[in-house]
């Protein structure tokens, strides 16, 4: 079996464990919740392995490198750490209903990464450019970072649900975790994902400036994950400092997940250096 | 602090303008662009400029001033806090908190006192016992400096512009050409377009290219040497992502190109062309079959499967894509029944270029030897090698503001204040311990730890 098998397999074992997390908050059993979170630790496995196999595949065909290198890896990355970081969140809150909306996430990427015909699961050999240590440091801390703000993203979206059902009449909304939880889930997770984001731009700057002699040429990437960097600054602030929480933190979450996904796509419709992302 | 917000996103949105519309093209391509009146505007805004224009500099230093100020206001209370020689406990408060942790113990509280303070000092460096009208009373408190993360924090975002200023101001970054075997001893600055005399030599003896199969770029090597008033005084190849530096100059692989050839390898270009007959490989996608026809230059040819039109235009003897060399190359348009044309490249020294576009069709030219292309072994053939040459002494300090900001997240984060208080009540028989705590950070975290606490004094008070 190939690499690119085994993670078109582990995109349906996601999409599995999302079903299950589905199963799980809409009938209440915790039989499905167990069965979702065994069914994405394999998945994880999966995942993990593959990216391991595709390493091992690269130095098989005489160009090895870290499979850190193109759109379809970074993706397949993205899943892997939503899904592990996740875990460690359902095991920490003991509920899994979280799931069934941060693994959608995570199979979505997968699919995408696996069926979009713009993305080749190809083992390509390395440009000189994307020689470079910083470049596995630079994917990992971002993709760390990114992982932690799509789960504070689902988890503002069960927030802004839960919070409109005042009476508790929703029998659907009854098992959420209490919005106080969801609150500061989200606000752990940002704050987890703010610190990684900014040793992702850090680390990004340094390696630029190896490559090309400037840490800094404002080109619509980094200028794009300085704009996600400051809307999230600017949600830490209001909250440290103004005491927002809730709401509003919600929806500038998402805002900021928002911005997360512009720059991670939509600047590979904008002219720059990083167009590597788009083969 | 509503300022602080309207700062942040106002250089935010800001900021989107620049990635919107390319920044420093010719104004012949922006007139083309975006007609005369919009340029006009854009021009006066310097949008086509604009992360360095005044307006966008403006709204950092505003930014600057604006932690600056904040900072040094609320740093100096916070300072006295941090400093402060013996940490005020306040009893009521810790009793007033409505989280609490109970345990009861059959010990009186000086026997209590004696079995948890070496344990609570361990776990929190600070203790101190007081006596209170019903007992007494243990406080503790660790990590009271978390409380100046945040300062290092904003000192580091300060460091960062700051080091920004330093290299746009004593920076110097410019770009030269130099011909294999050649030496240059000044650089021609970016922005300017002004000779800069670096004060030594560097000399390129060497530069090669080389390909992957696929006919993607492997590396660049430039040799390098510098020269001081003759003599060699360091060597080294560099490739990109391994500069060389000198004196506060770094040295950047950056292009490369070939000289204009020289009248012997001309001669044997004319005799190595091929004829304009090609035969022309197309295999269709979708289907799986392939089709040879032959083809003449400027002549189209219909593609089998009502793929479309093809018509070979010209044959270069070093084509170029994505800025490398891949050697000599048909060069043709395909037009997609009923799709806008595009060029295609036929390298021929990569059969399978083709597939990259992932067209509904892939050409390539028949019978094509996949032949090893090393352009930098081709006799009679001199390249230059291009460098970018920097020199930016903010470096260090904005590097400095990394580490900072870096240290100063976590400990923002992820350390706090903690502060408890164990409050142990003289009964008759038994003593009750009501433990507390408070931090300045994650509440609920707290609170765990408090449990956990608890607990653990609960074990410290059994007979053993
Ligand atoms: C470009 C980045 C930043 C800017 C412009 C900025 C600006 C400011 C300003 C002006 C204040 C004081 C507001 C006032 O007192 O009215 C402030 C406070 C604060 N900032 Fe930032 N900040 C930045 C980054 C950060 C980061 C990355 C963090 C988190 C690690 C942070 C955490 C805080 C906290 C906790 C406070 C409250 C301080 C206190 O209570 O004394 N800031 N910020």
């Amino acid at each position: 079996m190939t690499s690119s098998n085994l993670l078109s397999i582990t995109t349906f074992i996601f999409g599995a464990a999302a079903f299950f997390y589905f199963a799980h908050w809409i009938f209440k059993k915790q039989l499905f919740g167990r069965l979702g979170t065994w069914t994405a630790l394999i998945g994880a496995v999966g995942n993990i392995t593959g990216l391991i196999m595709r390493w091992v595949e690269s130095y098989r065909m005489g160009i090895g490198h870290a499979p850190l290198s193109n759109m379809y890896e970074s993706l397949v990355f993205f899943a892997g750490t939503i899904v592990i970081i996740y875990l460690f969140i359902e095991r920490k809150s003991k509920n899994a209903i979280i799931g069934a909306f941060a693994t959608p996430i995570a199979f979505l990427a997968l699919a995408y990464a696996s069926m979009s015909p713009n993305i080749s699961d190809r083992i390509q050999p390395l440009v000189p450019a994307l020689k470079s240590n910083w470049l596995i440091a630079h994917v990992i801390t971002c993709f760390l970072g990114y992982a932690a703000f799509a789960i504070a993203f689902s988890i503002s979206i069960m927030y802004l649900f839960k919070r409109r059902d005042v009476q508790k009449t929703s029998s659907l909304l009854s098992h959420f975790p209490k919005t106080q939880v969801l609150d500061e889930l989200n606000h752990q997770m940002i704050m987890f994902g703010f610190l990684f984001l900014s040793i992702g731009i850090i680390t990004g700057s340094v390696w630029a400036n190896s490559a090309w002699g400037s840490y800094w040429t404002w080109d619509p990437k980094e200028t794009w994950s300085l704009i996600t960097w400051f809307i999230y600054a600017t949600l830490l602030h209001a909250r440290m400092m103004r005491g927002w929480y809730g709401k509003r933190i919600a929806y500038l979450s998402i805002i900021g997940f928002m911005a997360v996904l512009f720059t991670y796509f939509g600047v590979n419709l904008l002219p720059g250096l990083h167009s590597y992302g788009q083969v | 602090m509503k300022l602080t917000v309207v700062l942040l996103l106002s250089i935010a949105l800001t900021s989107i303008i620049g990635t919107v519309i390319p920044q420093n093209e010719n104004p012949e391509a922006y007139l083309r662009a975006y007609g005369e009146y919009l340029y006009r505007l854009f021009d006066v805004l310097d949008i086509f400029n604009m992360y360095h224009s005044w307006w966008f500099q403006l709204l950092l230093v505003l930014l600057t001033m604006n932690i600056v100020v904040c900072s040094i206001d609320r740093l100096s209370a916070t300072w006295k806090i941090v400093f402060a020689k013996n940490p005020s406990f306040n009893l009521s408060r810790f009793r007033k908190l409505t989280q609490k942790e109970e345990i009861n113990a059959s010990y009186p509280p000086n026997e209590l006192k004696k079995r948890y303070e070496p344990f609570i000092s361990k776990q929190f460096g600070y203790t101190r016992v007081e006596e209170t009208e019903k007992g007494l009373c243990i406080f503790a408190e660790k990590w009271r400096w978390t409380r100046l993360g945040v300062y290092t924090v904003h000192l580091s975002v300060i460091l960062l512009l700051l080091g920004g200023l330093i290299g746009s101001i004593f920076g110097f970054q410019g770009y030269v050409n130099i011909p294999e075997g050649e030496k240059v001893d000044s650089i021609r600055a970016r922005d300017t377009g002004k000779i800069r005399y670096l004060g030594f030599e560097i000399k390129c003896e060497d530069f090669n290219v080389s390909f992957y199969d696929n006919g993607a770029p492997k590396e660049y090597r430039s040799s390098l040497t510098i020269i001081e008033k003759g003599h060699p005084v360091y060597k080294k190849d560099i490739i990109v992502n391994d500069p060389l530096r000198y004196k506060g100059y770094s040295f950047f692989q950056s292009s490369y190109g070939k000289m204009a050839p020289n009248t012997a390898s001309k001669k044997k270009e004319v005799a190595n062309k091929p004829s304009d007959e090609i035969t022309l490989n197309f295999a269709g996608s979708q289907s799986g079959k392939s089709y040879r026809i032959k083809a003449v230059i400027g002549k189209p040819v219909d593609i089998p499967e009502g793929l479309g039109k093809f018509v070979v235009v010209e044959y270069r003897k070093t084509a170029e894509f994505a800025g490398q060399n891949i050697g000599d190359a048909y060069v043709g348009i395909l037009t997609p029944s009923g799709e806008k044309p595009v060029e295609v490249l036929l390298p021929l020294h990569f059969p399978n270029f083709d597939r990259m576009r992932k067209g509904a069709v892939v050409i390539s030219v028949a019978d094509q030897t996949a032949k090893k292309f090393n352009p930098g072994k081709q006799t009679g053939e001199r390249y230059y090698t291009g460098l970018q040459v920097t020199k930016d002494p903010g470096v260090l300090v904005v590097y400095t503001g990394f580490i900072v900001i870096i240290i100063g997240c976590f400990i923002t984060f992820f350390m706090s204040h903690q502060r408890v208080c164990i409050d142990i009540i003289k009964g008759k028989t038994k003593s009750k311990i009501i433990v507390t705590g408070t931090a300045n950070k994650n509440k609920m975290g707290m609170q765990q730890k408090v449990k956990k606490l608890s607990d653990q004094l609960a074990n410290l008070s059994h007979r053993s």
